[in-house]
């Protein structure tokens, strides 16, 4: 953890966005914990990173985070991604923010399309970056027909959806993104996360919050809140499991990644969530590759 | 409503009004997102004659030129009403389905709460937020919460409520996704109770 004094000379208003911008977020972030899985609109603003880098999850965490917070930034449920690298700077550098990688250490993450492996805390808040935040858009375009249809509870469609991946392939094949139904009224989409980490969005004692940027919408599961992955009675909802363990600290049930090391197919598979991996290593498992020089990757400082 | 202010009568808000107003949305959205649970806004500056603490700094943090409050008639005029006018620069109504926040001070005289905004089919956030300011958050007659952002159930002993008053709570809920959200404050400490929040009345 590494802790940032003020600086002197600030070019950017606390947090980078200007107060209004936050009230107006916060203002959205509170309807949006009242109607747990409701899209709530908010007027996204330009941010200094690219629609699709994450300007929801940015603007998300701007609103909300104080100089007290420890802010925890992952990619893919990786700290030392070019992506996470940048956004933890970013808030380091305009919010005096202290910085981790420790999951438990944190008060504030932001995710792209993971939750971590450790289980979250009373106290933690989770912000996911969203691209798309309507989970009917591949079903149906236009947006006031996807807006009326959350509006009447019309969800017959994407249940149509998931018999047609039955009827094709004898499953329902979708892997991320994978819909679930919040306290049985809104049909949400859990952002991009595998399916492998839809369980832990029911139930979970922290704060979730989703902000999708190009598309303006913000939204929410309360912690303690009931999540269903859709699923059919003779069909039930599945997530992944791999054959193989974690080649670096041998974990059987975390997510893994597939590495490919070679050009003759060589390949491996680890924990997509390094801090996982990493006080697994320290605390003494090893997995078959242990010594493998890819894990001397987090020595990297961040 | 027009009459000009006389900055003369106008506390202080926040000190530093980015820290102050982070601090307060922190503590009213882990309100809203655990309903029942208390939190103490004591670091918030002095509201004047007629708000509370509390009261004065979930104004300060969420009011501003695109809400549009509807103000208790004890507060219209007054002191509380120049302080807000001057610090948030809200537009204020006297209509209760125009209202983005009402701040309610004598809720006995107060519209029912059907009668404030419900929200859009489509648009449910378009809902009023009560600011409701009781004499106390505790010592009442207890109730019983479930929902989202409760583990199991979480009681809760609002004090000052006037008789019904629950019975109207629970038929905003029953209407979800329609519905008013409450902010209850009372002196230095703020709960909130979400529209998705189901109540048991004791010996129901």
């Amino acid at each position: 953890m590494t802790a940032r004094p003020n600086e002197p000379e600030r070019y950017y208003n606390y947090a980078y966005l200007d107060e209004q911008t936050k009230r107006m977020i916060r203002r959205a972030i509170l309807k949006a914990l009242a109607i747990p899985g409701y899209q709530a609109p908010f007027g996204s603003r330009e941010m200094p990173v690219p629609y699709g880098w994450g300007t929801g999850g940015i603007q998300l965490t701007a609103a909300i985070i104080g100089p007290d917070d420890v802010y925890k930034c992952i990619d893919q449920g990786a700290d030392d991604t070019t992506n996470a690298v940048s956004i933890r700077r970013f808030f380091a550098q305009v919010a005096d923010v202290a910085t981790t990688e420790e999951t438990a250490e944190a008060t504030i993450i932001q995710t792209r399309h993971r939750i971590p492996e450790k289980g979250l805390t009373e106290g933690q808040v989770l912000v996911f970056q969203v691209p798309q935040p309507e989970p009917l858009r591949g079903l149906e375009a236009r947006e006031t027909e996807t807006r009326a249809m959350h509006a009447y509870e019309e969800y017959g469609l994407q249940y149509v959806s998931l018999y047609e991946s039955v009827a094709a392939h004898g499953y329902i094949a979708s892997t991320v993104g994978y819909p679930t139904m919040i306290e049985e009224r809104y049909l949400m989409s859990p952002s991009p996360i595998p399916k492998f980490d839809n369980p832990k969005l029911g139930q979970n004692p922290a704060i979730l919050l989703f902000g999708a940027g190009r598309e303006k919408r913000i939204y929410a599961v309360p912690p303690y809140t009931n999540v269903r992955s859709l699923d059919f009675e003779d069909h039930p909802f599945e997530t992944q499991t791999w054959e193989e363990d974690c080649a670096l600290c041998g974990a059987q049930e975390s997510y893994l990644d597939e590495v490919v090391l070679d050009d003759s197919g060589e390949r491996m598979f680890v924990c997509s969530d390094s801090n996982f991996c990493a006080e697994r290593r320290a605390a003494g498992h090893a997995g078959p590759m242990a010594g493998h020089q890819l894990a001397a990757l987090d020595k990297e400082p961040a | 409503m027009s009459a000009l202010l006389d900055l003369a009568d106008i506390a202080p808000a926040f000190p530093d009004p980015t820290r102050g107003s982070q601090a307060v949305f922190r503590k009213v959205m882990e309100a809203m997102a655990r309903p029942g649970v208390i939190h103490d806004l004591g670091f918030a500056p002095d509201a004047p004659q007629g708000l509370d603490r509390a009261a004065g700094a979930v104004a300060l943090t969420l009011f501003d030129f695109e809400t549009r409050i509807w103000l208790d008639p004890s507060l219209r005029g007054g002191l509380a009403e120049g302080w807000i006018r001057f610090h948030c620069g809200p537009p204020l109504t006297q209509d209760p389905m125009a209202a983005a926040f009402a701040l309610v001070t004598d809720l006995a005289s107060a519209p029912p709460v059907a009668a404030f905004n419900m929200g859009d089919a489509k648009y449910p956030d378009r809902s009023t937020t009560l600011v409701i300011q009781l004499p106390s958050l505790e010592g009442g007659p207890q109730v019983v919460l479930t929902g989202p952002g409760i583990k199991t159930e979480m009681p809760l002993s609002l004090a000052g409520l006037p008789d019904g008053f629950w019975a109207q709570v629970q038929a905003n809920h029953e209407q979800f996704q329609f519905g008013v959200d409450f902010i209850f404050v009372a002196g230095d400490r703020v709960t909130a109770l979400p529209r998705s929040t189901r109540i048991t009345i004791k010996g129901d």
